[in-house]
C-alpha cells in the first residue's frame, strides 16, 4: 500500500517539473528510502519561503530604523558610550558564519564528521555571541545605563533584543541541521540535484548569514 | 515526511484523533479550524457591538439583568464609561484581526489555495499548523484582559499613545492594554507564518499548466493579500514591541517629556506620539485591503459562476488588485490629516488616496460588465455577492469624501467615518465571507446548505445592514464624534437620539438574523443533502476533487490545467462551462466525469 | 440542474433584488433630503467653512450620481439578465470600454485633487498679521485657554511649576512675559472669546494625552498632541456662542470634554478683555 503512495508522490514530482509555465519546483527523482520532510517541501520551495521570511524580518528592522532615524535628529539626542565587548561579539558572529561556510564545504566533499564538527563550532560561536550581548547589557547596567536611561540606550536594547531573539531561532535551526545531518545520509542526490546535507545546510546558512549581516547593520547604525 | 506519513496513514491505518482534527497539518482541517474559531469570535464581536448600541440608543439607561451578568462593567445595570470604551476597543480589535483577517486568510485561504491550484497541501504543513495554534492563545489572552483590574484595553483598536502607553491615564490603559499588545503580537506571528505559506505555495506548487495568468481571481486576491501582510504586519509588530517597551521598560519611544496625568508628572521624555500613528497606519491601511482583496477575488469567481459568464476584463482585474495593493502602502497618512502632520504631506496622501479610487472603480465596472448579458442564477451565494457589490460601492464612495483633507477636517473621527468603514470594509468583507461560505460549503463538508434559509438570511442581513449603517452617515453630518459614551451633553447633537434609537434597533435585528445563518450552517453540517462533486457547475480546480476532498486532495494524478478559470458559456459547446482541467480534445463533460472521480474510490 | 432554483424562483429573486436596489436608491435620496432639515452639518459660522462646505457638496453630488448610476445598473442587470433559459454571451474583453471607465474616474479624481489641494493649502497658509493669537490646551477632561497679556507675549511654560489651583498652565514665574498671561478654564467657568470677522490663530497644546480641538460650526478640527504645539487659523463670521468638542479619544470621560466659544464684536471683546484682566 505504502509503496503505491510513494509511486504517487513520485509522479507528483514528475508532474511538477513537466509544467511549462507553471510550477518551478525541482524534481525529486525519488528513492525508496530517502523520503523525508524535504520531500513535502523540496529545497527550492524552502528557499522561496526563506527569502520571504527574510523580507518580513527586514521590514521589521526597517520600521525600527525609521523610528531610530527620526529620533536621532531631535535636539535632545545624546549618545551613550557603547561597551567595547560588542566588537568581540561581532567577531564571534563573523567567525560563526565562517565556520558554517566551512561546514558546508565539508558537506560538499561528503565529509559527515567535518559537517558535524563545523556545525557544532558554529552553534557555540552563536551561543557565545548571545552571552556576549547579555554581557554588554550588564556592562551598561553596571555603568548606570538602563533601557530607559536615554533614547540611544532604548534603541540599543530594543535592537539587540529583537536581533537576539531572531538569533535564538537561528540556533534552533542549527540544532535542527545538526540532527538532520547526523542521520546516515541517503545515497545520491535526492533533492533536485542537491543532496540532503547541502540542501539543509544551504537553507540554514542563508538565514544565519542574514543574521550576521543584520547584526553588522544594527551595530553600524547604533554605533555611528 | 508530513505528506508521506499522512499518505501512509490514509492507505493503511488511521491517524489518531488528535493528529487528524486537533493538531492537524492538513490544510483543509486547518482552514476549517480557522473558520470555526473566527465564527465564534464573530459572535463575541457582534455581542460587543450590541453593548455599544445599547448604550448609544439609550444612554444612561439601567439594564438590571445585564448588571447581574457584568457586575463590574455594569454596576446596577448601568454601563460605566470604561466598560463602554473597552467594548468599542475589543469590538474593533476582534472584528478586524480576530474575525475577518483570520477567516479570510486563515479560513478561506487555507482551504482554497491548495485546492484551487491543484496542490496536495500547503508548502509547509507544519508551519501551517503552528500558525493556527498561535491563534487560540492570542484569543485567551485577549479575553482574559476583560477580567484584570481596570478591565480590557480602552484606547480604541488604534491604541494611540500616550493614552495607551501610560497605565495611569485611564482604567483601560492598565494591564488590559499590555495583554492587548501581547495578544496582538502573537496573532501577528500567526499571520506571518500563514502568509509565508500562502505565497510559497502559490508560487511553487501550482498544477501543471496553471500559469499565473490562469489563476482564478480568488487566488490572486489571496496571493497579493499574503504579500501585503508579509510587508505590513512586521511594521505593526515593531510598533507593538516599542509600545510594550514604553509600558514595561520605561522607555520613551512614543511619550514626550513634560506630561502630567492629573497633577502627577510623567517620567518619560522625548518620544513622539505621531510616530505610533505613522507606524500603525502603515500597517493599518494595507490591513483594510487585507480584508477586502480576498473578498474581491472570491466575489469575482462567484459572480462569474452564477452569471454563467466569464469574468469581464480578467487582466484589468489582476492589474487593479496589484495596483491597489501597491498603492495601499502609500496612503496611510489619510488617517492623519488633522494629526498635526505637515500639511504638504496631507496633499501628497490625498493624491495617492484618490489615485486608489481608480482601480477600485475599474473593479466595480468590471463586475457590472460581467452581469451584462449574463444568465444569472440567484443562489444565496450570488445574492451575497451582489450585496457585496452594493455595499462596496456605497462605502467606497464615501471614501472619496474622506480622502480630501479640507472636508476630512470636519468628518475625521465622527460617525461618518464609522459608517464609511463599516460599509466598505466590515459589511463588504462579511458579505463576501457569507457568499464564500454558501458557495464552498459543499466542498468543505460534502453537504449543501439550505437555500431557503440562505435567502432569508440574505434579505434580513442586506436590509439590516443598510438600516444600521446608512443613518450613521447622518450622525456624522451632525458632527457626532466616535468613541463617545453618550452624545447627550452637546448642543449640536440634540435631536440625534431618535436616529440612534433607530440604528440600535436595526442593529439588534441584524445581529439576530445571523442566527439563521448559524442554524443553517450547523444543521447542514449534519443534515444537509449530500453534495455532488461540482454542484455549481464551476470551472475551477477545487471542483475536480470529491466533496469533501480526501486527504492529499487528489487521487493518483494531479489535475492538469488546460485553460483559464472563466470558460463559462464558451461558444461552440453544448455545456455552458468548461472546467479548467477538462482535456482540450473532449469538448463536453461526459467522458471526463469518470476520470475525475476514479482515483478516489476507496 | 442541481440547485433547487426553479425558473419562477429566479424570477422572484430577480424581481425582489431589482426592486430592493431601486428602493435603496429612493430611500437614500429621500432620507438625505429629509436629513437636510434636521440631521445635517450645523449652521456655518466661519469663513473657511464656506469653501469646505462647497467642496463637500460638490463631492457629495458626484458620489450621489455614482451611487445612483451603479445601483441603477445593478438593478437593471439583475432583472434583465436573470436566468430565463438563454445562453450568456461569451464576452469578456473590451479595451475601449475598460479604458473609458479608467479614464473618466481618473479625470474626476484629478479635478477633486486639484480643488482640494488648493483649499487645503489656503487653510494651512500663514495666518494674516492682524490675527488674534490664543492658546488652547486639552487635558483630561476639559479645555483651557491662554491669552497673552498687554505685552502680547506668551510666557514660558515649565511643567514643574504645575499646580491645579494656583498655576494650572504651569507658567514659569521667573519669566516676566508670563506674569500677565490670562488663563481661563473654557469648559466650566469661562469661555473662549473671539472677535467676529477677525482671523484668529489658535495654538493647541495637550497636557496629558491626545485630544482634538473640534468646533463643528467653524469646520475646524486639529489634534492636540502632547509634546507639540499644533496650530490652526480661521475667521469666525457670526457672533454668538458655539461649542468646542474633543474629537480624539482621551479616556473614559472623553464624551464630556466640552468647551465653549463666544464670538463677539471687537467692542464687546475689548470690554470683556479689560474687565477680565482687572
Ligand atoms: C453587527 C454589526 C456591527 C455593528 C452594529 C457595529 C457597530 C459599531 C459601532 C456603533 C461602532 C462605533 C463605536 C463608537 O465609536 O463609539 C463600531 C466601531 C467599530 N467597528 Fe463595528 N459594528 C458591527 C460590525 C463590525 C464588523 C463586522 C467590523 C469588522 C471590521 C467592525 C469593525 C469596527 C471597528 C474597527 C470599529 C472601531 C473601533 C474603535 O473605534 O476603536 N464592526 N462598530
Ligand atoms: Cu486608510
Ligand atoms: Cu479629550
Amino acid at each position: 500500500m505504502a509503496q503505491r503512495v510513494l509511486e504517487q508522490m513520485k509522479s507528483l514530482e514528475a508532474t511538477r517539473t513537466a509544467g511549462g509555465n507553471g510550477p518551478r519546483a525541482p524534481a525529486g527523482n525519488g528513492g525508496g528510502s530517502g523520503w523525508s520532510r524535504e520531500e513535502a517541501a523540496p529545497a527550492a520551495t524552502v528557499r522561496v519561503g526563506l527569502w520571504f521570511l527574510l523580507t518580513a524580518v527586514t521590514m521589521l528592522f526597517i520600521a525600527f530604523t525609521v523610528a531610530y532615524a527620526a529620533r536621532r535628529t531631535a535636539p535632545d539626542w545624546a549618545p551613550i558610550a557603547l561597551p567595547p565587548i560588542l566588537w568581540v561579539n561581532t567577531g564571534l558572529l563573523g567567525a560563526s558564519s565562517a565556520t558554517l561556510e566551512w561546514a558546508r564545504r565539508r558537506g560538499r566533499r561528503g565529509d559527515a564528521a567535518g559537517v558535524r564538527g563545523g556545525l557544532t563550532v558554529t552553534t557555540l560561536f552563536g551561543a557565545a555571541f548571545l552571552v556576549g550581548q547579555i554581557a554588554a547589557w550588564r556592562e551598561l547596567a553596571a555603568a548606570g545605563v538602563f533601557m530607559a536611561t536615554s533614547p540611544h540606550s532604548a534603541f540599543f536594547h530594543l535592537l539587540t533584543a529583537v536581533h537576539g531573539l531572531h538569533l535564538l531561532g537561528g540556533l534552533g535551526a542549527l540544532g535542527y541541521a545538526l540532527r538532520r545531518t547526523a542521520a546516515p545520509a541517503p545515497a545520491g542526490p535526492v533533492l533536485g540535484g542537491e543532496d540532503l546535507t547541502s540542501a539543509v545546510l544551504g537553507s540554514v546558512a542563508i538565514y544565519w548569514h542574514f543574521l550576521t549581516v543584520l547584526w553588522l547593520y544594527v551595530f553600524f547604525i547604533i554605533w555611528s | 515526511m508530513a505528506h508521506v506519513a499522512h499518505a501512509e496513514a490514509q492507505a493503511g491505518h488511521e491517524l489518531s484523533f488528535w493528529r487528524k482534527y486537533i493538531f492537524s497539518q492538513d490544510h483543509k482541517v486547518i482552514g476549517i479550524q480557522y473558520a470555526l474559531t473566527s465564527m465564534f469570535m464573530a459572535v463575541l464581536g457582534g455581542l460587543l457591538a450590541m453593548f455599544i448600541r445599547l448604550q448609544l440608543g439609550w444612554p444612561g439607561q439601567s439594564w438590571p439583568l445585564l448588571g447581574r451578568l457584568f457586575p463590574s462593567g455594569m454596576p446596577d445595570g448601568q454601563m460605566n464609561q470604561a466598560f463602554y470604551l473597552a467594548s468599542v476597543t475589543m469590538h474593533g480589535t476582534i472584528m478586524i484581526f480576530f474575525v475577518l483577517t483570520t477567516l479570510l486568510t486563515g479560513g478561506f485561504g487555507n482551504f482554497l489555495i491548495p485546492l484551487m491550484i491543484g496542490a496536495r497541501d500547503m508548502a509547509f504543513p507544519f508551519l501551517n499548523m503552528l500558525s493556527y495554534w498561535l491563534y487560540p492563545p492570542a484569543i485567551i489572552i485577549l479575553l482574559a484582559s476583560f477580567f484584570v483590574s481596570g478591565g480590557a484595553a480602552g484606547g480604541g483598536w488604534t491604541a494611540y499613545p500616550p493614552l495607551s502607553a501610560l497605565p495611569g491615564a485611564a482604567p483601560g490603559s492598565g494591564l488590559g492594554q499590555t495583554l492587548w499588545l501581547i495578544s496582538l503580537a502573537l496573532l501577528i506571528l500567526a499571520f506571518l507564518f500563514g502568509s509565508l505559506n500562502y505565497i510559497t505555495t502559490i508560487l511553487q506548487l501550482r498544477a501543471r499548466g496553471l500559469s499565473m495568468m490562469r489563476l482564478p481571481l480568488t487566488i490572486w486576491g489571496l496571493f497579493v493579500t499574503a504579500i501585503l501582510s508579509l510587508l505590513a504586519f512586521p511594521v505593526l509588530l515593531a510598533a507593538a514591541i516599542m509600545l510594550l517597551f514604553d509600558r514595561i521598560g520605561g522607555t520613551s519611544f512614543f511619550v514626550p517629556a513634560g506630561l502630567l496625568i492629573g497633577s502627577v508628572p510623567v517620567d518619560h521624555r522625548g518620544g513622539n506620539p505621531l510616530l505610533w500613528q505613522h507606524l500603525f497606519w502603515f500597517l493599518g491601511h494595507p490591513e483594510v485591503y487585507v480584508l477586502i482583496l480576498p473578498p474581491m477575488g472570491m466575489i469575482s469567481d462567484i459572480l462569474a459562476n452564477n452569471a454563467r459568464k466569464p469574468i469581464f476584463g480578467y487582466r484589468f482585474m489582476v492589474g487593479s488588485i496589484v495596483a491597489i495593493a501597491f498603492l495601499s502602502f502609500l496612503v496611510w497618512g489619510h488617517h492623519m490629516y488633522t494629526s498635526g502632520m505637515a500639511p504638504v504631506l496631507g496633499t501628497a496622501f490625498m493624491t495617492t488616496t484618490l489615485v486608489i479610487a481608480v482601480p477600485s472603480a475599474i473593479k466595480t465596472f468590471n463586475w457590472l460588465a460581467t452581469l451584462w448579458r449574463a444568465k444569472i442564477r440567484f443562489t444565496s451565494a450570488m445574492l451575497f455577492a451582489l450585496g457585496f457589490l452594493s455595499l462596496f460601492v456605497t462605502g467606497g464612495l464615501t471614501g472619496i469624501v474622506l480622502a480630501q483633507p479640507p472636508v476630512d477636517i470636519y468628518f475625521q473621527d465622527t460617525f461618518f467615518v464609522v459608517a464609511h468603514f463599516h460599509f466598505v470594509m466590515a459589511s463588504a468583507a462579511i458579505f463576501a465571507s457569507f457568499a464564500g461560505t454558501y458557495y464552498w460549503f459543499p466542498k468543505m463538508f460534502g453537504r449543501m446548505m439550505n437555500e431557503r434559509l440562505g435567502k432569508w438570511h440574505f434579505w434580513l442581513t442586506f436590509v439590516g445592514i443598510y438600516a444600521t449603517f446608512f443613518p450613521m452617515h447622518y450622525a456624522g453630518f451632525m458632527g457626532m464624534m466616535r468613541r463617545i459614551y453618550s452624545p447627550q451633553i452637546y448642543a449640536h447633537l440634540q435631536g440625534l437620539q431618535p436616529l440612534n434609537v433607530f440604528v440600535s434597533i436595526a442593529a439588534f435585528v441584524l445581529f439576530a438574523a445571523q442566527f439563521i445563518f448559524l442554524y443553517n450552517f450547523f444543521r447542514s453540517l449534519f443534515r444537509g443533502p449530500q453534495a455532488e462533486r461540482n454542484p455549481w457547475r464551476a470551472t475551477t480546480l477545487e471542483w475536480e476533487a470529491p466533496s469533501p476532498p480526501p486527504h492529499l486532495n487528489w487521487g493518483e494524478t494531479l489535475p492538469t490545467v488546460q485553460r483559464w478559470a472563466y470558460d463559462y458559456s464558451p461558444p461552440d459547446m453544448a455545456e455552458d462551462f468548461q472546467p479548467q482541467a477538462a482535456p482540450a480534445a473532449v469538448p463536453t463533460g461526459r467522458s471526463r466525469e469518470g476520470r475525475g472521480d476514479g482515483g478516489h474510490a476507496r | 440542474m442541481p440547485t433547487n432554483d426553479t425558473t419562477s424562483g429566479t424570477r422572484r429573486s430577480a424581481a425582489l433584488l431589482g426592486i430592493a436596489l431601486a428602493l435603496l436608491i429612493v430611500a437614500a435620496v429621500v432620507t438625505t433630503l429629509a436629513a437636510r432639515s434636521r440631521w445635517w452639518l450645523p449652521p456655518l459660522a466661519s469663513a473657511q467653512g464656506r469653501s469646505i462646505d462647497q467642496l463637500f457638496i460638490a463631492t457629495f453630488g458626484i458620489i450621489s450620481v455614482a451611487f445612483v448610476l451603479v445601483h441603477g445598473l445593478l438593478a437593471l442587470f439583475v432583472w434583465l439578465y436573470r436566468d430565463r433559459g438563454q445562453r450568456a454571451s461569451y464576452w469578456h474583453e473590451n479595451r475601449a470600454l475598460e479604458l473609458t471607465y479608467t479614464i473618466i474616474p481618473a479625470i474626476v479624481m484629478t479635478g477633486l485633487t486639484l480643488s482640494a489641494a488648493g483649499l487645503w493649502s489656503r487653510i494651512h497658509s500663514a495666518p494674516p498679521p492682524q490675527a488674534l493669537v490664543v492658546e488652547v490646551r486639552g487635558e483630561q477632561f476639559g479645555w483651557k485657554a491662554r491669552y497673552p497679556g498687554p505685552d502680547g507675549k506668551f510666557g514660558r511654560i515649565d511643567p514643574r511649576h504645575y499646580s491645579a489651583r494656583e498655576n494650572p498652565w504651569a507658567l514659569d514665574p521667573a519669566d516676566p512675559a508670563a506674569q500677565d498671561d490670562l488663563v481661563l478654564d473654557i469648559s466650566t467657568t469661562g469661555e473662549l472669546h473671539l472677535v467676529v470677522d477677525r482671523p484668529v490663530e489658535v495654538r493647541i497644546r495637550a497636557k496629558d494625552v491626545l485630544h482634538s480641538f473640534f468646533i463643528p460650526a467653524f469646520r475646524v478640527k486639529q489634534d492636540a498632541v502632547p509634546g507639540m504645539v499644533t496650530s490652526i487659523w480661521f475667521t469666525p463670521t457670526q457672533t454668538g456662542p458655539y461649542e468646542i468638542a474633543c474629537a480624539e479619544l482621551c479616556g473614559p470621560l472623553h464624551y464630556i470634554m466640552r468647551g465653549k466659544v463666544v464670538v463677539q464684536t471687537q467692542e464687546e471683546y475689548d470690554a470683556w478683555l479689560a474687565q477680565t484682566r482687572s
